[in-house]
């Protein structure tokens, strides 16, 4: 497609402007995921000759090395030790001690078993004196999988350490060929709140977000090729094992098993009901609570503060406690209906949670309510950065506030707001809280609930994984595979959004 | 002046007044809008005829009936559970997630744009996902059900390096001059932190605290998961729902709205007393993204 110039651009008319706009948009889309598979690829290549540099430097390091750096491969730290930096060395030992230990101890068995995720089930035996069957539990799938990953991280760990080891050799045989010293025990010392600090601050947040993020995380994404569910826990019923893609099929095939809806369908059921809900979960806070604000900055409005304050507040309270208690409001014998009722403005109750399409604006609605002090609180300090006189000259030109608001603020805002739009966008999508609190998924959908757990006309694919983890069958490996689904969505979004948002400058920008 | 501008000038005034006095009443609907829940509830905490939901929301009877009768339920021990939960998390998270920020923000390193990248793709996925093996590996550590409160607090601390943005964001306006002319005169790395740094971030600081204590009040699904079948080991959005259940509804809808009260209570001062701060950081965030 043609790329106008500026010029070229702002002598078309309005709607080939708009058609121009959506047409760049939408071919970015294609062009942006092809970008970002042809930046992996590359990624890829640039690892894969990382990896041959570091290989050759280390056949280079053991051919030109002395003694000390020829043992250092097989004892390490010994270069350190030899070369008089004891506390290098006894740390590299050490570690080198307890990585020897414990893979002779317990990581050789779970490395072993991970292929099988355990060989051996629980086994009843009959105990004749006692007349009763006695139980002996023996592997643990869950285990296997979760320290079979563990081991593997510590791998991964001991080889860079071991690589750090040779490296260290190389350096110090340098610096004392060049005549310099080595660095001592007291200097590395310091170096931990000086030269290297930010390895000393990172450590603790780091190995937080190893153990309960990432390790979490790559043992639910491995869950998804197994079939570890409430009848298979690995440990009690009976193993779990490795099933391959097989559930990444039940999930995507539109073929229906036992009379209910195939899960395919029922994925994309929720998945259009989730976009349409962030949707207009980000968009109505976004702009009415832009509105509220320009409302609150208004030359001429009495007691802004107070404004202000009676909707922080509302911030202020948990909202479990605010959600909880709306929900109940819009019941059918809640306040609201009651309210409406006694006046005689309805004749029966109305079915706020009771019929699909009223369910849905509902949550939308009271969404609104959640949100606009939230977008009011942001937007108010970014109104305020809009330079004054831009207003005082778009009104000697003779701008009415309508078009004050499209040309000026409007275009100001998304500017600077792109990037939380996005990550506002995705968040609503993965909005727990809201949806399970006002009305946990409710009205059920009964064509699309199933043996994996129940499905509602409310239900976001976050508010279904955790009926399915939680329902009946406990179908983790299905949940994992929603998961993942989710991820790929998100991520998707984002990256097509991402490169298209003006925003999104160099960092040291800001500077 | 001519006839006619002057004429014109009193339009617009009519016009502008007509318009602020329009946006003055929709403040006050809306205001009444949003209060009318906390209203209510607090309305009907005070409530003695009846414990079910009714549709009025004036007392017939008013007393504190409801705030005794909390003493004598399993109340008294959540808000226990989430104070203690709230106060160490506060604690403990700040800490982290200042230093996870102040590295990101100050110092550069070969590792530094991969790890911002993994922990943004890491964000991506759901975190619920992460809860059933979190809560075996808690329970094989003896920390859920009665116990839940530790492992919470394990948890909620040990992931919160991940939302370091908006302190990150805050850094990043200290200009690094600061930094190097500190640095020239012989401060040590840490020194610039705790004596030129630190000193300077106290809203961020006081804002992290903040988020920091009031999250666990409000945080349902893994406290839920956590606690499961264990009265004990509940927090009070946990307790809370649960008294809102199908079965119990009827029996315990006044005392859902008092200790609804009693939780609203200290978060909401507090948090009208930091509020400043509070919104320093969320406008903060918004604009760095």
């Amino acid at each position: 497609m043609k790329q106008y110039s500026d010029l070229e651009f702002l002598r078309l008319s309005r709607g080939q402007k708009f058609l121009y706009r959506l047409l760049r948009f939408l071919i970015a889309i294609p062009v942006g995921i092809g970008r970002f598979f042809a930046k992996i690829w590359q990624g890829i290549i640039a690892g894969a000759k990382a990896l041959g540099r570091e290989i050759k430097d280390i056949a280079g390091t053991f051919a030109h090395g002395d003694w000390k750096t020829r043992t250092s491969f097989l004892v390490m730290g010994f270069g350190n030790l030899a070369r008089g930096q004891i506390l290098r060395g006894l740390l590299f030992l050490l570690f080198e001690i307890v990585f020897i230990g414990y893979m002779a101890l317990t990581g050789g068995y779970w490395l072993s078993m991970l292929p099988s995720l355990g060989l051996e089930g629980p086994s009843e035996t009959y105990n004749e004196i006692l007349d009763t069957y006695t139980t002996a539990y023996h592997d643990n799938s869950f285990k296997i999988l979760l320290y079979g990953v563990l081991t593997i991280f510590f791998i991964i760990a001991f080889i860079y350490t071991w690589r750090q080891n040779v490296k260290q050799n190389r350096i110090a045989e340098r610096i004392l060929a060049s005549g310099k010293k080595l660095k001592s025990g007291k200097e590395d010392l310091r170096s931990v709140v000086d030269d290297q600090f930010h390895k000393t601050l990172l450590a603790l947040p780091l190995t937080g977000i190893l153990i309960f993020t990432v390790l979490p995380i790559v043992f639910m994404v491995l869950v998804a090729f197994t079939n570890y569910d409430g009848a298979h826990d690995g440990y009690a019923n009976n193993l779990f094992t490795w099933v391959g893609l097989k559930n990444f099929n039940t999930m995507l095939s539109w073929s229906s098993g036992g009379g209910s809806q195939s899960y395919a369908a029922t994925f994309g059921e929720i998945l259009t009901w989730t976009l349409i809900w962030a949707f207009f979960a980000t968009f109505t806070n976004y702009f009415l609570g832009m509105f509220v604000a320009m409302a609150i900055n208004k030359k001429g409005i009495r007691l802004k503060k107070l404004w202000r304050t009676v909707l922080v507040l509302t911030i202020a309270i948990p909202q479990f406690i605010s959600l909880l208690y709306v929900s109940k409001m819009f019941a059918k014998d809640g306040i609201l209906n009651g309210f409406l009722l006694s006046m005689g403005w309805i004749q029966q109750a109305l079915p706020f949670w009771e019929d699909p399409t009223w369910a849905r604006i509902t949550v939308i609605v009271i969404n609104i309510w959640i949100g606009i002090p939230y977008l009011m609180l942001i937007t108010t300090g970014i109104l305020m950065n809009i330079p004054a006189d831009l207003y005082e000259s778009s009104r000697i030109d003779g701008a009415n506030a309508w078009q004050q608001y499209t040309k000026i603020t409007l275009p100001y805002m998304l500017f600077v707001t792109g990037p939380y739009l996005l990550t506002s966008f995705t968040s609503n999508m993965n909005n727990f809280n809201v949806i399970y609190l006002l009305t946990g998924g409710a009205p059920t959908n009964p064509a699309a609930s199933s043996a994996a757990g129940s499905v509602g006309y409310t239900d976001l694919l976050i508010t279904w994984l955790f009926k399915i983890t939680t329902g009946a069958e406990s179908q983790y490996y299905l949940a994992s595979v929603v998961g993942i689904l989710v991820f790929v969505v998100v991520a998707l979004i984002s990256l097509v959004v991402y490169n298209l948002l003006p925003s999104i400058k160099n960092e040291e920008d800001f500077r | 002046m001519s006839e006619n501008t002057a004429k014109r000038h009193m339009g617009l005034r009519a016009s502008r007044a007509l318009s602020n006095t329009l946006i003055h009443v929709l403040l006050v609907v809306m205001s009444v809008v949003w209060l009318i829940p906390f209203v209510c509830i607090l309305l009907q905490s005070f409530r003695v005829e009846s414990t079910w939901q009714v549709g009025y929301v004036i007392p017939q009877k008013w007393g504190f009936d409801n705030y005794v009768n909390l003493w004598n339920t399993d109340f008294p021990r959540w808000y226990m559970n989430t104070l203690i939960t709230a106060l160490v998390t506060a604690v403990l998270q700040t800490v982290i997630v200042l230093c996870m920020s102040y590295t990101l923000s100050r110092f550069r390193f070969k590792m530094r744009q991969p790890l911002m990248r993994f922990m943004l793709i890491l964000g991506m996925f759901p975190g619920m996902l992460s809860m059933i093996i979190l809560y075996r590996v808690l329970k094989d550590l003896g920390l859920t059900q009665a116990n839940a409160v530790p492992g919470l607090i394990l948890v909620y601390v040990a992931s919160s390096g991940m939302g370091y943005y908006v302190s990150k964001g805050f850094f990043d306006t200290i200009p690094m001059s600061l930094d190097e002319a500190a640095r020239v005169d012989g401060a040590t790395r840490s020194q610039v932190l705790y004596k030129i740094i630190l000193p300077l971030a106290k809203p961020i600081v006081i804002y992290t605290i903040l988020t920091a204590f009031m999250g666990p009040w409000g945080d349902f699904v893994f406290a839920r998961y956590i606690s499961f079948g264990a009265s004990a080991g509940k927090n009070v959005a946990v307790g809370l729902y649960d008294w809102l259940s199908k079965d119990q509804i009827n029996k315990s809808y006044t005392l859902f709205c008092a200790g609804g009260v009693l939780v609203a209570l200290p978060v909401t001062l507090l948090f009208l007393f930091l509020q400043k701060y509070y919104v320093e950081g969320v406008t903060g965030g918004a604009v760095k993204g």
